[in-house]
């Protein structure tokens, strides 16, 4: 008998901690399965963030070292440059990346690091329960919004990847979201795609991934999913944002 | 040499291979030094971050994949690194801090004070760690304490923070540089993060969310420092065998104090030096061992007085302690410390 569907081998048999209908599980699953594809078990190494995420090294079967929160591109960094061959990618959700993390990221990607980032945006923080985020759409409800984001008071959620997309140093920016079947296979292809990008020395790669958190929500998961189409992607725009194709950067990746 | 240049080049010698800094006074003259010598070294890499927060957790990122790693700074970019230092001690990772102290609080000024002892010595960033904490006194010991800094931070996995200060780091005297290692020769680690190749996949974490576990956690780091405190304390004497009065000074400081004894021993007075090499581990010991025949102890740092408070808990009640001190980037002439020493001395009715 010929088997069709099992866990990717660098999972670990650990069954997730996530809430019913979080993305999560599905994301760590795709990379798992990449990493599979792309034969990179014994030569990959994540970077996984404060928030949800924070126990991925439970699940994945691959080296990982842990960063404070926000602070996984310069980590990311730190283990690139001294393993140029290595494939190595940072594991971060919205709070981490676009509030805290702002700076390292953007610095990140204007430096041209060859390091790929998975940014799961789903516009809450979600383990400390549920408050406002950097990227929570106006109107929306949480904890430290009440009433829904008013732009008077808490600001306008941040486009990070647009931001990223300007700088000089990123290769590909994509986004992408979990909202349907054909969209969770894009979500693969762009992670693939993100992973070639590195390998091939291009510069800094980033698969956003719009991720539903039906818990803080506070919505059945299959409302969540309809609500990233409705709510989410309205603000935040499903596409490649960026890819630089051609010749690769060589001198830039040669330059300490 | 100056200072800051000796603590560069020793750093190269000693395999330091990953250099991740931030401009600030007085301590510039390393990353320049380092932006230039790491270009000419093989696997080399040199960055400029955008701030001391991303300097440090690349420094992470660095010794987590098992290259010697350092980066420098002072006074408000050693704060802003604190959160990285507590990451390095949690996770067990080697590292190499340098502060330049300079005077604060705030942005204080760029001249030579010593108000960052409390910072150094008591953690500086969250949670029940300690760092390896050095105190070089001299060009010389800049070159040998930088180098053995590395070999301390690998053989315990923890931070080891080199305490200088503005006037060490601009100072230029000659020295005698150590020689340099041959990286393929250093210890192997086999915790750090390279690929799973061949091998189960390791994961490098201070997060343990089970209390039991992380009890276990802070129970094997204490153990790691007593064993530091047990094995690695280093201090200097200077004339303390008839002294009836110990002067006990760090860095710069105990250099001008040196001066001030030399001064007050041609006039007849019995006065010694403890200088703490190490300024975690404190000498502790030395003191108390001193304090059973000179009962009085004069400390003077270029501070409100911090290290004092070491002094005092090392004699527990066993000794008369006077402070003297002058912060602010003030640093004082051997005559006018030999002045203040002097009139404690006849004060306490010593000769």
């Amino acid at each position: 008998m010929r088997k069709v569907f099992s866990r990717p081998k660098s999972l670990k048999r650990n069954p997730f901690h996530y809430c019913p209908g979080c993305g999560h599980s599905l994301i760590h699953r795709l990379i798992g399965e990449v990493i599979d594809e792309m034969e990179l078990q014994e030569r990959v190494i994540g970077i996984p963030p404060a928030g949800c995420a924070v126990l991925a090294y439970n699940y994945f079967d691959i080296d990982m070292g842990e960063a404070s929160h926000g602070r996984a591109a310069a980590v990311a960094t730190g283990v690139k440059r001294a393993l140029p061959d290595r494939v190595v990618f940072t594991y971060q959700g919205d709070g981490d990346i676009a509030a805290i993390g702002t700076a390292e990221t953007i610095h990140a990607a204007a430096r041209g690091e060859n390091i790929t980032t998975i940014f799961v945006n789903n516009g809450v923080y979600g383990m400390t329960g549920g408050q406002m985020a950097p990227t929570t759409v106006l109107g929306q409800r949480t904890t430290t919004s009440p009433g829904g984001r008013k732009e008077g008071r808490d600001g306008f959620p941040i486009n990070l990847s647009e931001m990223l997309a300007i700088a000089k140093g990123s290769a590909y920016i994509e986004r992408t979201a979990l909202s349907s079947p054909a969209h969770v296979m894009r979500t693969k292809k762009a992670i693939m795609k993100a992973f070639r990008v590195q390998m091939e020395g291009r510069g800094f790669s980033l698969v956003e991934i719009l991720s539903p958190c039906p818990t803080n929500w506070k919505m059945d998961p299959v409302e969540a999913l309809k609500w990233i189409d409705e709510g989410m992607a309205a603000h935040f725009p499903i596409g490649v944002l960026k890819e630089v194709t051609g010749e690769k950067k060589g001198e830039k990746k040669d330059a300490r | 040499m100056r200072g800051n240049h000796i603590v560069a080049e020793s750093a190269v010698r000693a395999g330091c291979r990953f250099y991740f800094g931030y401009p600030i006074t007085p301590q510039n003259e390393i990353p320049e030094y380092m932006a230039e010598r790491l270009s000419k070294v093989e696997g080399g890499v040199f960055i400029q971050a955008e701030s001391e927060i991303a300097s440090i957790h690349m420094l992470i990122g660095a010794s987590m994949a098992g290259g010697r790693a350092m980066t420098s700074s002072s006074g408000p970019g050693i704060s802003l690194k604190q959160e990285g230092i507590s990451f390095l001690a949690g996770l067990e990772l080697p590292a190499v801090v340098v502060n330049m102290t300079r005077g604060g609080p705030g942005l204080g000024n760029i001249a030579p004070a010593q108000s960052d002892y409390f910072q150094a010595t008591r953690g500086g960033g969250h949670g029940d760690y300690r760092s390896i904490v050095l105190g070089p006194g001299s060009g010389q010991e800049l070159a040998d304490l930088t180098y053995e800094a590395f070999n301390l931070a690998d053989r315990y996995r923890t931070p080891v923070i080199l305490l200088g200060d503005g006037m060490l780091g601009q100072m230029m005297e000659p020295v005698e540089l150590p020689s340099e290692i041959s990286i393929k020769k250093l210890p192997h680690k086999d915790w750090i993060l390279t690929g799973a190749k061949g091998r189960p996949s390791r994961f490098i974490r201070s997060l343990l969310l089970d209390p039991n576990e992380e009890e276990e956690h802070n129970w094997k780091l204490m153990r790691k420092y007593e064993k530091i405190a047990r094995e690695e304390v280093r201090f200097e004497t200077f004339l303390v065998d008839d002294a009836k009065l110990i002067v006990v000074s760090f860095g710069i400081a105990a250099r001008v104090a040196k001066g001030a004894i030399k001064r007050l021993r041609e006039e007849g007075l019995r006065v010694g030096l403890l200088r703490p090499i190490t300024l975690w581990p404190f000498p502790s010991k030395a003191i108390r061992d001193l304090g059973r025949k000179a009962r009085h102890f004069f400390v003077f740092e270029m501070n409100m007085g911090q290290m004092v408070e070491d002094v005092r808990l090392a004699l527990e009640g066993g000794g008369e302690v006077h402070f003297y001190g002058r912060p602010g980037g003030i640093v004082l002439t051997p005559l006018e410390v030999s002045r203040a020493i002097s009139s404690y001395y006849f004060q306490r009715k010593l000769r």
